[in-house]
Order: structure tokens, then C-alpha cells, then sequence
């Protein structure tokens, strides 16, 4: 993402990246804080059961035709499971 | 054949609904159609002037809604093309002088008269928007590859697809080529990705709109301007027929896919 500085990136790349965060708020009623909120409470969740590797965490708002998905890709400390099964 | 309707909207004001439903009218009666366009921004009127026919209006709309006058003398016949017709929008009234109802009986009255009839939508969401929809079988929502234009024609679509009308097709005007190839304009692949519908037309920005605007002759008329055939293109896919759409060569021009098209259409 281009910060607020000056960039060499395209005005219309960026009219593009501002447009698809806009499109999901205005979609899904989330703010960009309440989606990074929720994905904080998803992984507490989740770590209540299974060990996860916080470094390969992505959780991301996908379009898909005129739907946005919601996609998780959570991978989980195999080692530790194994020892304690 | 029962009429078709095709309501023209947008969500932000200024990217050109008007200009579109005069050239869409204008264009397919030149097709031989016989066309109704009716100006559904009431209070602010502006069908008539771009379709250079201020100075016929004697009813309008909310006349007819109100049985001060019938159907029949609302429409005021263009001199021009024998089978184009424009139900005025009142000037002094407001949008809740008609109701998503009367604007539903209005159109079934005309359906089995003419072939097309064209609805010009206010901007917003509110009243006018719903009046203008309400009898729809066609919506064309038209925005300009900037990013507030496109952001409320996403709002736009949404709400057409929770009213379960459609199908909703997208028309993308005043595309600047030259501004595309320096990267400081979306192209029209980005806004077909990002609003996710179906594309029916690609209108170059053209000071020859402004040009015939300003003489009260659309520039669908005009069969060797770009956005005149842009217009055109769009008319022969609303009856069917399956038009390539203009491309980007590297030069920055528009180019068709197919050669010739662009004479072809103009015939
Ligand atoms: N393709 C185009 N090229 C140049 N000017 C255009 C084009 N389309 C519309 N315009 C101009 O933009 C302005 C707004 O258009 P209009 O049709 O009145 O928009 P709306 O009905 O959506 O408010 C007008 O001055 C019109 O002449
Ligand atoms: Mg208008």
C-alpha cells in the first residue's frame, strides 16, 4: 500500500487500491478498524483450540463477481498437535 | 412487440445519464424504433433541451399523472426522426408529485405502442431514483472511470439488486485515452472488475457532445463522432446485436477490434 508520501505509483493504480477498500466498506458496513478488530477476535478463537503459526496468518476481503468473501488461511503448529494427541 | 424499458441512472449527478438516454433515443430510432424517452428528474428538467425540444413542451409528466392532460398529448414528436417521442418532466413540481405506481401505469400504457421506452433518472437515491426503476426491464447504470463516480454506482447497483430488478448493465462515459495511457485513468477493465457487472457500452470523452449539446442535436446524429457511434454501438446491443468494443491501441487512440466497424456502424 502507498503511504501518504509522495509515490512513483500510477494515479489510476491508486484510484484502483482506494476503490477496492472502499467497495468492501461500503459493501459489508465494516470499517477498515473493525475488519483488523475482527480478525484479531477470530484468531483468539481459534488459538483457544489449536495452535496457530501467527507468521503465515492471512486473512483477507476478496471480491468474487458482486460478493465479498471473507478468506482465512490460518496455518497451524502441526509439531504441537502431535504431541499432545 | 410490447415495449422494452430502459432506465438510464447513475447514483452521482453529472456523468452523463441525460446525454446518454437523448443519444440511446436518438440512436434507436434511427434503428427504425419506435422510442418514448421520458425525463424522470423532476424539478430539473434537462431531456428536452439536450434533445433540442424545450420549446414544444405544452403537458409534462406530472400532467399526465394528475389527468390534466391524456398520455397521447404529453409526447411531444421530434421533427427530426418520425418515431422518437419525449414525455417532458415537470419544471416547477418535485419528485413526490409521482409515485414508482404512476410511473408504472404510465409505461404500461405505452408498452404495446412503441418499442423502446427510455427513462432519464434524477441523481441520488431518494424518490426519484425509485420512480425511475420501479418500471424497469432494463437498468443501465452510467459512470465515469473516477473513483467517486464508480464508488456510487457500486451503491447504486446494490440497490438495484435488493429491489431484485434488472438485468443492470454498465456504461462507462467519458473514457480520455490519452489519460489512460499516462496511468492517470482507470481503464475500463479496472471498473469492469471492480463493479463486477456486465458492460454495454464505452463512451470516449468527446468536446463534440458538448458541441451538440449545445445546439439541442444529440451527437448520435452525428454518425462520423466517436461518441455519436460509441451511442450508436450501444443501441445495436440493446437489440442484440453483438458489437465489439472500441480498444486502447498503443497509441492511445481508439481503435475497433474489428476494422471497419466503426464505417459500418456509421452507415
Ligand atoms: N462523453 C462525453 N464527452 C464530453 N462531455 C460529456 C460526455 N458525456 C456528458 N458530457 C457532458 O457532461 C455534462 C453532464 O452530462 P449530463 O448528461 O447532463 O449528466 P447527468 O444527466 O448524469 O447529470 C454535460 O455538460 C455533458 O455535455
Ligand atoms: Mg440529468
Amino acid at each position: 500500500m502507498a503511504g501518504w508520501g509522495r509515490t512513483n505509483k500510477q494515479s489510476a493504480d491508486e484510484a484502483k487500491e482506494r476503490l477496492k477498500l472502499v467497495l468492501i466498506h461500503d459493501r459489508t458496513d465494516l470499517t477498515q478498524e473493525e475488519l483488523a478488530v475482527m480478525k484479531n477476535e477470530l484468531l483468539a478463537v481459534i488459538s483457544q483450540h489449536v495452535e496457530i503459526d501467527p507468521d503465515g496468518v492471512r486473512i483477507t476481503m476478496k471480491q468474487e463477481g458482486r460478493e465479498q468473501k471473507l478468506t482465512a488461511d490460518i496455518p497451524l503448529k502441526t509439531t504441537r498437535r502431535r504431541k499432545l494427541g | 412487440m410490447a415495449a422494452s424499458v430502459v432506465t438510464i441512472t447513475s447514483g452521482k449527478g453529472g456523468v452523463g445519464k441525460t446525454t446518454t438516454t437523448a443519444n440511446l433515443a436518438v440512436a434507436l430510432a434511427e434503428e427504425g424504433f419506435k422510442v418514448v424517452c421520458i425525463d424522470g428528474d423532476i424539478g430539473l428538467r434537462n431531456l428536452d433541451v439536450v434533445l433540442g425540444l424545450e420549446n414544444r413542451i405544452v403537458y409534462d409528466l406530472v400532467d399526465v399523472v394528475e389527468n390534466r392532460c391524456r398520455l397521447r398529448q404529453a409526447m411531444i414528436r421530434d421533427k427530426r426522426l418520425e418515431e422518437l417521442y419525449l414525455i417532458p418532466a415537470a419544471q416547477t413540481r418535485d419528485k413526490s408529485s409521482v409515485s414508482p405506481s404512476d410511473m408504472i401505469r404510465i409505461c404500461d400504457e405505452l408498452r404495446n405502442e412503441v418499442d423502446w421506452i427510455l427513462i432519464d433518472s434524477p441523481a441520488g437515491i431518494e424518490r426519484g431514483f425509485r420512480n425511475t426503476i420501479a418500471p424497469a426491464d432494463i437498468i443501465l447504470v452510467v459512470t465515469n472511470p473516477e473513483v467517486s463516480a464508480v464508488r456510487d454506482a457500486d451503491r447504486i447497483i446494490g440497490l438495484v439488486e435488493a429491489e431484485e430488478k434488472g438485468p443492470v448493465k454498465l456504461i462507462i462515459n467519458r473514457v480520455n485515452p490519452a489519460l489512460i495511457k499516462r496511468g492517470d485513468m482507470l481503464t475500463p477493465d479496472d471498473v469492469v472488475e471492480l463493479l463486477a457487472i456486465e458492460l454495454i457500452g464505452i463512451i470516449p470523452d468527446d468536446e463534440n457532445v458538448i458541441i451538440s449539446t449545445n445546439r439541442g442535436q444529440p451527437v448520435a446524429f452525428e454518425a462520423k463522432s466517436k461518441a455519436g457511434q460509441a451511442f450508436k454501438n450501444i443501441a445495436k446491443r440493446l437489440k442484440g446485436e453483438v458489437v465489439p468494443f472500441i480498444q486502447l491501441d498503443d497509441k492511445g487512440d481508439f481503435l475497433s477490434k474489428v476494422a471497419g466497424l466503426f464505417k459500418q456502424g456509421g452507415d
